[in-house]
């Protein structure tokens, strides 16, 4: 298929008179890496909520790989490669890396409902597993309770979780977010090192990292997509230096 | 295969083996039925409630959900258990099965009702459903016998094994098996990748949700078996005592069961078992010497058990062990 693989159309949430997300139109093709920026209250979460299927819309459709999934419900949009990471760690706290990548490893194989079989039986589960924790350089502390890891580590499981669902699109939202100087470097590699055929929407405030990972950037000011394109075009565009960037803009 | 997968593989699978001390426990309990017959009664009181705890557990610990009202299905098992042995259907393995379905049916049904609100809308839903069905019960006496009850006598086990006033040492034998394998299924079913989604889903349901896990229906899947583990704990009460009456639905057996988790410790299975013993021992022991007195007993072991953790208490308890029995200790390091 040519077509995007994420597509909103025209998406409208509305809480009373307030329209949080106001006719949000966009797409990801294949392999994109696209950037989703705007000032704080700019509606960034719901438009992932929406997207992700949290939150129902207003009006407005969203489209997975040509097909509308609007009705769907979250996680049977995760079932069709929609996954994502969250800005304050979403983890199991007293689940090991293990069994929480494990976790997510069965349930994508379908075999979450299984009852019967240990979970360490899978041999080519247990293969995954040990594929996405060397990867995210969580071998060490593997079996350890997820709530005693460094919190870099936690941030690198919240992304290799979601990987474990084997996306076709990824939504991370601010997977820098409170990553102590000395282990942001782990993360941004992580992030450079992500399957280059997966589409990827960046939710982030941090400009470098956003201008050093992006190929393409939308900004979101009060519910609208106020401009769209490449990042030069973007650090040049005057409207968004006064809304956003404000006087030291990017350059 | 690496080592790194093989360490994941037993880090997976770490609780799979029986340990030495699990089967020493299970001895343990047909050692006592033989060497104090005349207390079979009490120790088949004791293994009843401990698989009517277990089925709390297996909402309560393994996903999380709490329940004021699990002795709606600890009723149903046990009018269900009665009324087919009053009619005649008096086999009592038969109505085990019947128990369990049925049990398990009104879980299924009832679980939606689970699903939305806090956990104080779950108590509160949870209780709702044990009133109802107690005056169900209450009101079709034609069927239940109503505040008389009914009474009834079962055919012996397998056609062996005669169970009943006559056969109480028969009666803790049976519920023991009983118990021994359902507490096996849920042993297994822990371990599970669906038992591991449960987990998930009480740790944080938005990310099991996030990872493609139905929610929803995993919790109506393990409502509906821990209300058929109720159904087989009522069955078996039913059948062991010959008699079914309408406390079986009061709400103090929904708090007595919830109390017997919470002192045992829920999660991992065993604490339901253990909590019933101490509870229904210390009832015994105390309501001998001073019968108004007991519930202020039980009530301070809580107080404290909540207050110091369990933790404390059960580390308290392993260090007296390990210095009681060194041997015993060393063995359990090298499991």
């Amino acid at each position: 298929m040519s077509g995007p693989l994420l597509e909103a159309r025209g998406l409208v949430r509305r809480y009373g008179g307030l329209a949080a997300t106001d006719d949000v139109s966009f797409a990801l093709q294949p392999g994109a890496r696209q950037a989703l920026i705007g000032p704080n209250g700019a509606g960034k979460t719901t438009l992932i909520n929406l997207l992700t299927g949290v939150v129902k819309p207003s009006e407005g459709s969203v489209f997975l790989e040509g097909s509308d999934v609007t009705a769907l419900s979250s996680n049977e949009r995760v079932r069709r490669g929609l996954a994502r990471t969250f800005q304050i760690n979403q983890l199991f706290p007293h689940l090991s890396p293990i069994e929480s990548i494990g976790l997510a490893i069965s349930e994508r194989h379908r075999s979450g409902a299984d009852f019967w079989r240990v979970a360490g039986g899978h041999a080519d589960i247990v293969e995954e597993i040990e594929e996405l924790l060397e990867r995210f350089g969580l071998i060490d502390a593997m079996d350890q309770p997820t709530r005693t890891l460094p919190y870099g580590k936690q941030r690198l499981l919240e992304i290799a979780l979601a990987l474990a669902c084997r996306p076709r699109v990824l939504l991370l939202d601010e997977p820098a977010a409170g990553v102590p100087e000395g282990e942001r470097q782990d993360i941004l590699a992580a992030l450079a090192a992500l399957p280059k055929d997966v589409a990827i929407l960046l939710i982030e405030h941090d400009m470098d990292l956003v201008f050093s990972f992006a190929k393409r950037i939308t900004v979101l000011v009060a519910g609208r997509i106020l401009v769209e394109g490449a990042p030069e075009e973007i650090a040049a565009d005057e409207r968004v230096r006064a809304v956003y960037l404000g006087e030291d803009g990017h350059d | 295969m690496s080592a790194n997968a093989a360490r994941i593989e037993a880090h997976l699978r770490r609780r799979e083996r029986w340990r030495w001390s699990e089967i020493a426990f299970w001895l343990a309990i047909v050692v006592l039925i033989f060497a104090v017959p005349s207390r079979a009664a009490l120790i088949n009181e004791i293994l009843i409630s401990g698989l009517f705890a277990l089925s709390l557990d297996l909402i309560l610990g393994l996903a999380g959900v709490v329940s004021l009202g699990q002795a709606a299905f600890y009723g149903v098992g046990a009018y269900a258990a009665a009324i087919l042995a009053n009619a005649g259907y008096n086999d009592p393995t038969f109505g085990l099965l019947v128990g369990a379905l049925l049990g398990g049916a009104i879980g299924l049904v009832t679980a939606p009702l689970l699903l939305r609100g806090s956990d104080l809308t779950r108590l509160m839903v949870t209780m709702g459903v044990a009133l109802i069905l107690g005056e169900v019960a209450n009101r079709n006496g034609w069927l239940t016998g109503g505040a008389d009850g009914l009474e009834f006598t079962m055919r012996p086990v397998l056609g062996l094994f005669p169970i009943g006033f006559s056969g109480q040492r028969n009666a803790a034998l049976y519920s023991l098996v009983v118990l021994f394998i359902l507490f096996a299924l849920a042993r297994r079913l822990a371990q599970s990748p669906f038992g591991l989604s449960l987990s998930a889903v009480r740790e944080n349901r938005l990310r099991a949700g996030a990872l493609g896990i139905a929610t929803h229906r995993r919790l109506i899947g393990v409502y509906a078996l821990a209300a058929a583990y109720a159904g087989v704990a009522g069955a078996l009460l039913a059948q062991t005592t010959q008699i079914a009456s309408l406390d079986l639905f009061d709400f103090h057996r929904s708090a007595d069961v919830m109390l017997m988790v919470i002192i045992g410790g829920a999660g991992y299975l065993y604490g339901g078992l253990i909590g019933a013993a101490v509870f229904i021992v210390l009832k015994d022991v105390i309501s001998g010497a001073t019968p108004e007195y007991w519930e202020f007993w039980i009530g301070a072991l809580l107080v404290v058990l909540v207050l110091t953790g369990r933790q404390r208490v059960a580390s308290l308890a392993r260090r007296v062990v390990r210095t009681v029995l060194p041997n015993a200790a060393r063995q359990a390091g090298a499991a």
